[in-house]
């Protein structure tokens, strides 16, 4: 996992690094900046350069709690961090909330009713939200002037119910749910004793990976609704090139997606039915 | 449900015809202005309106349909060449080769995929002529949307070298080359095809999203992610529903994509 991370940092710095006018900023074409300003802002930006030495340094000054400094938003890395995680830890939060409570809603009661009819109406709508792009579901909340944790929500909630409808249905096809029935106990016992216990672990592993699909769709969110988070800050230094912000950033939302799957992967371990 | 495919593969092929057709059909070249009438209503000259630039709409969403229908399927195809490289030949060697490529595998899927598009797309210059605006944009999507499709394909590869006709293959003498060729390949092609078609509607996503945040396809050349920034506009100019329709029409493609998608997974 950490060569993971580190790998994601280098990779990224890598990319920064190669990118056409990495060098290049728009404060060295300021035409009321003195020559010796100029040289001094290509002196600061001549340090990054060097790819290993910015890495090296970079790792080091990380293990102190030192990201670096912000060219573009002329700040430290560790006090943007600071102040936009919350905005995007609590737009993600409420999204995943609210995307894995309606998916659990509709793809249970589809469980529970059985009808074909309803099945097709949950299908339909799910299909629709899964086709509009997560900047269109921004843009169309900030025009109905909706919370945009409710974007979050609506990119999840596809992708997860699908999922979880096609699971509780295949489950339910089970011959040890054909017994169940059977031998007469009622559809809550089968679905809750017998059926759920059996979908909880790929159920878990969906989770985990709703967690990457909401910080990416984080960023057009952000972007879109004015959202001062750390996708935002990631589109601000992407766009200009800031390699300590775009470095970090990248860092914390991989080790954000390798936690959640290790997290996953911890709680499959400890469930009786997955280990059979 | 059978029904609902045979819709799906009619909407797709006329969708694809009529924006083949966009020379032909559309009223006007998708880059003419009519200063004349700016953000013009629908009328019998222009169909859905003119847009802020006075170009009518009409021919843009065909000019933009087509471009999406032609390129995406082209990423997914470079995606799914990768997949089979990468994925095939891990899968097939297994050992070293397997645990490599399923690192970079992991390393690449650690980063959220629109993350990783819009980062990297961001690095690249953004003030390039239209044509080579979309050609970046579509590379991008084909070279970064490989993983996912490679994790598959390697455990279909591994499943096959691990499997009974294999070995009978090369108890017969048959190695190398002619081994993929006449063997491996031949049966990872359903799902090799399942890989290409699942990749269109995310590529299609992909470039509204980019283009939405203008990271896409430059101007004046138009796509569904730059006739989708439109939207941004609506709130001004609310009650004007057939600026509704690209988004409309980018949900009746995916969807039929989707639809049609569910029986190629079967298929695989």
């Amino acid at each position: 996992m950490a060569a993971i991370v580190l790998l994601g940092a280098l990779a990224a710095a890598t990319l920064v690094r190669l990118a056409p006018g990495f060098d290049v900023s728009e404060q060295q074409l300021d035409p009321r900046l003195s020559h010796d300003s100029v040289e001094a802002l290509r002196a600061q930006r001549g340090d990054n350069a060097n790819l290993g030495r910015f890495y090296r340094q970079y790792l080091s000054r990380a293990l102190h709690g030192d990201f670096g400094f912000s060219l573009t938003l002329n700040r430290p890395v560790r006090d943007l961090l600071v102040e936009r995680f919350p905005a995007t830890a609590r737009l993600v939060g409420l999204g995943l909330l609210a995307g894995w409570l309606l998916a659990a809603a509709l793809a249970l009661s589809g469980a529970w009713f059985r009808q074909p009819a309803y099945d097709v109406a949950t299908a339909i709508v799910g299909s629709t939200v899964l086709c509009l792009p997560s900047a269109v579901l921004a843009l169309l909340l900030v025009l109905w002037k909706a919370p945009a944790c409710i974007a979050i929500a609506l990119v999840v909630f596809p992708r997860i119910f699908r999922y979880a409808r096609d699971l509780l249905a295949r489950n339910y096809q089970a011959p040890h749910i054909l017994t169940a029935h059977a031998k007469g106990l009622g559809p809550a016992r089968v679905l809750f004793c017998h059926v759920l216990p059996v979908s909880a672990a790929p159920l878990i592993a969906a989770a985990a990976v709703s967690v990457s699909m909401a910080l990416g769709a984080a960023i057009p969110v952000e972007a879109l609704c004015g959202i001062p988070g750390i996708g935002q800050l990631a589109w601000q230094a992407a766009l200009g090139r800031d390699l300590a912000p775009l470095v970090t950033v990248t860092v914390i939302v991989t080790l954000v997606t390798l936690a959640a799957n290790s997290v996953s992967d911890l709680l499959n371990s400890r469930l009786p039915e997955a280990k059979a | 449900m059978r029904y609902a495919r045979y819709v799906a593969v009619a909407v797709l092929l006329a969708v694809a015809a009529i924006s083949l057709a966009a020379g032909y059909l559309a009223p006007a070249n998708y880059a003419t202005q009519f200063r004349e009438s700016p953000n013009a209503a629908p009328s019998r000259a222009h169909w859905l309106g003119t847009d802020q630039l006075g170009r009518d709409r009409l021919a843009r969403l065909l000019y933009g349909t087509r471009l999406s229908l032609l390129l995406a399927p082209a990423a997914a195809l470079l995606s799914t060449l990768l997949a089979a490289l990468i994925g095939g030949i891990a899968g097939y060697r297994g050992g070293a080769w397997q645990q490599l490529a399923m690192a970079a595998t992991d390393l690449v899927l650690s980063l959220p995929w629109l993350f990783l598009l819009i980062t990297v797309r961001a690095l690249l210059p953004l003030n390039v002529s239209p044509l080579a605006s979309v050609l970046i944009t579509f590379l991008l999507l084909g070279l970064l949307g490989w993983a996912a499709a490679a994790r598959v394909v390697c455990a279909g590869a591994a499943a096959i070298r691990r499997s009974g006709f294999l070995l009978q293959a090369r108890a017969t003498g048959a190695h190398g080359w002619r081994l993929v060729l006449l063997q491996v390949l031949p049966n990872l092609k359903p799902l090799l095809f399942a890989q290409f078609w699942i990749s269109i509607p995310v590529f299609i996503l992909s470039e509204a999203n980019l283009g939405i945040l203008g990271l896409g396809v430059a101007e004046p050349l138009p796509s569904w992610g730059s006739l989708l920034r439109e939207l941004e506009e609506l709130a001004v100019f609310s009650g004007e529903l057939w600026r509704l329709v690209p988004l409309g029409l980018l949900v009746l493609v995916v969807g039929s994509f989707e639809i049609v998608l569910s029986r190629s997974e079967v298929n695989a």
